[in-house]
């Protein structure tokens, strides 16, 4: 039978008594805590905005036609010389068309794949944009727009006029901004592109698009699929990429493996498209929890010290306790809750700390040329983040004021009342 | 309490280990009756404190057995053994062993808060009698550190009183207090023991003091001289 009334008026006597030392023992685990807080929202918060960068826009799997020399050699067919070492100079890649057979099927059974969120053809092609006597090279992007909003967040990129305004006009153009930039080129204008076989088009500007990567926005320009199609001059089920997002981004591995073993296309998955890009998030992930870890560390020594302290400043009062009736456990308990209410009142503090620090930073002002969508820091506000603080704030006092409550818990009174 | 025994010391047998083995109490068999006020009395060092705290059951490292209220005590857990010396002991030291960020009501009642059988209003009011037996109670909202050593020593008994135990122990009650708050806390001894036939046990070098308990207990060299 523990009273903890009694007991817990005891340690706040003691707490309040002492206020300042309890408050410092007390900042030490705010300031761990509020920095756990700053830190892993500020990191993964940029950790979300670097992946969105690249992960997010980027298909889980990429189907296309890979241009590249056939594996097997007529040479390699022949059986008689099956046994013979076998040179062959000068292979040439096999002349396939760039467009994905049966593509609209393919599709098809890619939708109905549960694990696919979504799968939507693009078509590729070579252009020129013309302005007066100049010719700049580019690329143009045949693209499913709606999805490609819903799916690869497009809308992010659109940074003048919308991606909606695609579908609204026959013959309209999402112009990357390199490209506007340089023949001086706004929304409503009007840009002439040629095809590599020399036919010319107009089509009126609905947007401009901006990657951040300088090199894609001075080329990239995107129009409807069926746009593309009619300026190349190829019938409606002519795709040559098709980029499949899945729910699961574990998946793509396997996915990618099967859709070339079955097709006969070359499929690449992010994970492989992408390798150092997970491996730079995870260290710094691995970094942030390092360095708040040892933060709530220092902390929890912090309060050890000063309980240390405090149990040999409070000799004289454990023996008293323990002499009207205290048993060893109920000291012991008086300083654990010590620590405990130390560590939940520095604990709280530094969530509010935190998340105060972490709005300020959220607001703070970041414009980049690279992130046109960014305007201010990113910050994430998950709310395990503040779980895991305060649950580390109570442990790591808990086990602070353990060491030392269990010291108390073993004071001999005779000895102390002696020892007078 | 059947036979009117409060307290009884059986071939009490005390050894300290360090620095080197040496035998503090030899064979002690005493027992103390209901109401009586008994001294303890010897030279330095002939083990009368020690004896007092293995009576007091804080300390359990020793050979014998101890009864109180003709219940063994020897052997029990250290948990029940507080419960022991809450119920049963009152506690009065040589030095005011207050806790000194308590005021001094708060002290007297720490002891029948941790008993827990009173509710708050009754704890609190039971305290004050007791402040007000030994004349104390306008002291009772300052801080225990913020009194004087006589004033202490009787907030002590106040406290020692608070649960209304079969028997208060004193270590030199008396020790540390000039002549007058001596006397004053004879005197209240005595009319605890006279008045509301409580036992007591005070360890003294003090003959006066001595004199004036109901029987006193001569020690030398670890064992019992006279009683």
């Amino acid at each position: 039978m523990i009273n903890w009334k009694v007991i817990l008026n005891i340690s706040k006597t003691h707490l309040l008594s002492r206020i300042k030392q309890s408050s410092i023992a007390a900042l030490g685990v705010t300031f761990g805590i509020g920095t756990f807080i700053i830190l892993v929202s500020f990191m993964t918060g940029l950790n979300g905005l670097l992946d969105g960068l690249i992960l997010n826009r980027t298909p889980h799997v990429h189907i296309y036609n890979e241009i590249k020399p056939s594996e097997v050699q007529p040479l390699d067919l022949y059986d008689k010389i099956e046994n013979s070492f076998k040179i062959v100079h000068s292979i040439k890649p096999k002349f396939t068309q760039a467009k994905i057979h049966n593509a609209i099927p393919l599709i098809e059974k890619l939708k109905n794949n549960p694990d696919v969120k979504g799968a939507i053809p693009q078509l590729k092609s070579q252009i020129f944009y013309i302005s007066g006597s100049i010719e700049l090279g580019g690329n143009l992007v045949g693209i499913d727009v709606l999805e490609e909003v819903r799916l690869f967040n497009f809308g992010d990129y659109i940074v003048k006029g919308s991606p909606e305004a695609l579908n609204n006009y026959e013959n309209g153009i999402l112009i990357g901004a390199g490209v506007a930039d340089k023949m001086s080129l706004d929304v409503g204008n009007t840009v002439q592109v040629s095809t590599v076989r020399g036919d010319l088009f107009p089509l009126k500007i609905v947007g401009i698009y901006q990657s951040g990567l300088a090199d894609i926005d001075n080329i990239q320009s995107f129009a409807t699929l069926k746009t593309v199609q009619k300026i190349l001059g190829e019938p409606k089920n002519y795709f040559t990429d098709i980029n499949v997002k899945l729910f699961d981004i574990e998946n793509a591995v396997p996915m990618a493996l099967e859709i070339e073993n079955q097709f006969d296309l070359t499929a690449v998955d992010i994970k492989t498209a992408n390798a150092q890009f997970e491996t730079g998030t995870s260290i710094r992930n691995l970094i942030t929890y390092a360095v708040s870890i040892t933060l709530l560390i220092v902390a929890g020594f912090g309060i050890y010290n000063i309980l240390n302290m405090l149990i040999y400043e409070k000799m004289n009062d454990i023996a008293i306790l323990k002499a009207t009736g205290f048993s060893g456990r109920d000291v012991k308990y008086i300083f654990i809750s010590q620590a405990i209410i130390i560590g939940l009142v520095g604990g709280i503090l530094g969530l509010i700390l935190g998340y105060s620090i972490s709005v300020v930073i959220d607001n703070l002002p970041f414009e980049t040329e690279a992130l046109p969508t960014i305007k201010t820091f990113p910050v994430n506000y998950n709310g395990w983040y503040y779980v895991i603080g305060i649950t580390f704030a109570m442990i790591s006092t808990f086990l602070a004021g353990y060491l030392p409550s269990k010291k108390a818990q073993k004071i001999d009174p005779v000895e102390i009342i002696r020892g007078q | 309490m059947g036979n009117g025994i409060i307290l009884e010391a059986r071939n009490i047998n005390k050894y300290f280990r360090e620095p080197v083995l040496f035998h503090v109490l030899k064979e002690i068999n005493f027992a103390i009756k209901h109401g009586e006020f008994v001294s303890i009395m010897g030279k330095s060092g002939c083990g009368k404190s020690t004896l007092l705290y293995i009576l007091s059951t804080m300390d359990t490292d020793y050979d014998g057995e101890l009864l109180l209220n003709d219940e063994m005590v020897t052997g029990r857990h250290h948990e029940e053994l507080a419960k022991i010396r809450n119920k049963n002991i009152g506690f009065v030291f040589q030095f005011h062993y207050l806790l000194s960020e308590f005021t001094v009501l708060e002290n007297v009642m720490l002891p029948a808060k941790k008993l827990g059988l009173k509710s708050l209003e009754e704890i609190e009011h039971d305290a004050m009698e007791k402040l007000i037996l030994l004349d104390i109670q306008d002291q009772a909202k300052k801080l225990a550190s913020r009194i004087s050593g006589g004033q202490k020593q009787r907030v002590a008994i106040a406290r020692a009183l608070i649960n209304d135990p079969a028997i208060i122990m004193g270590d030199e009650p008396t020790g540390n207090l000039d002549s007058h708050n001596s006397q004053n806390v004879m005197n209240i001894f005595k009319n605890l023991a006279e008045e509301r036939n409580l036992s007591l046990l005070v360890v003294t070098h003090d003959h006066d003091f001595a004199e004036n308990t109901d029987r006193i207990i001569e020690m030398g060299d670890g064992i019992i001289l006279s009683q």
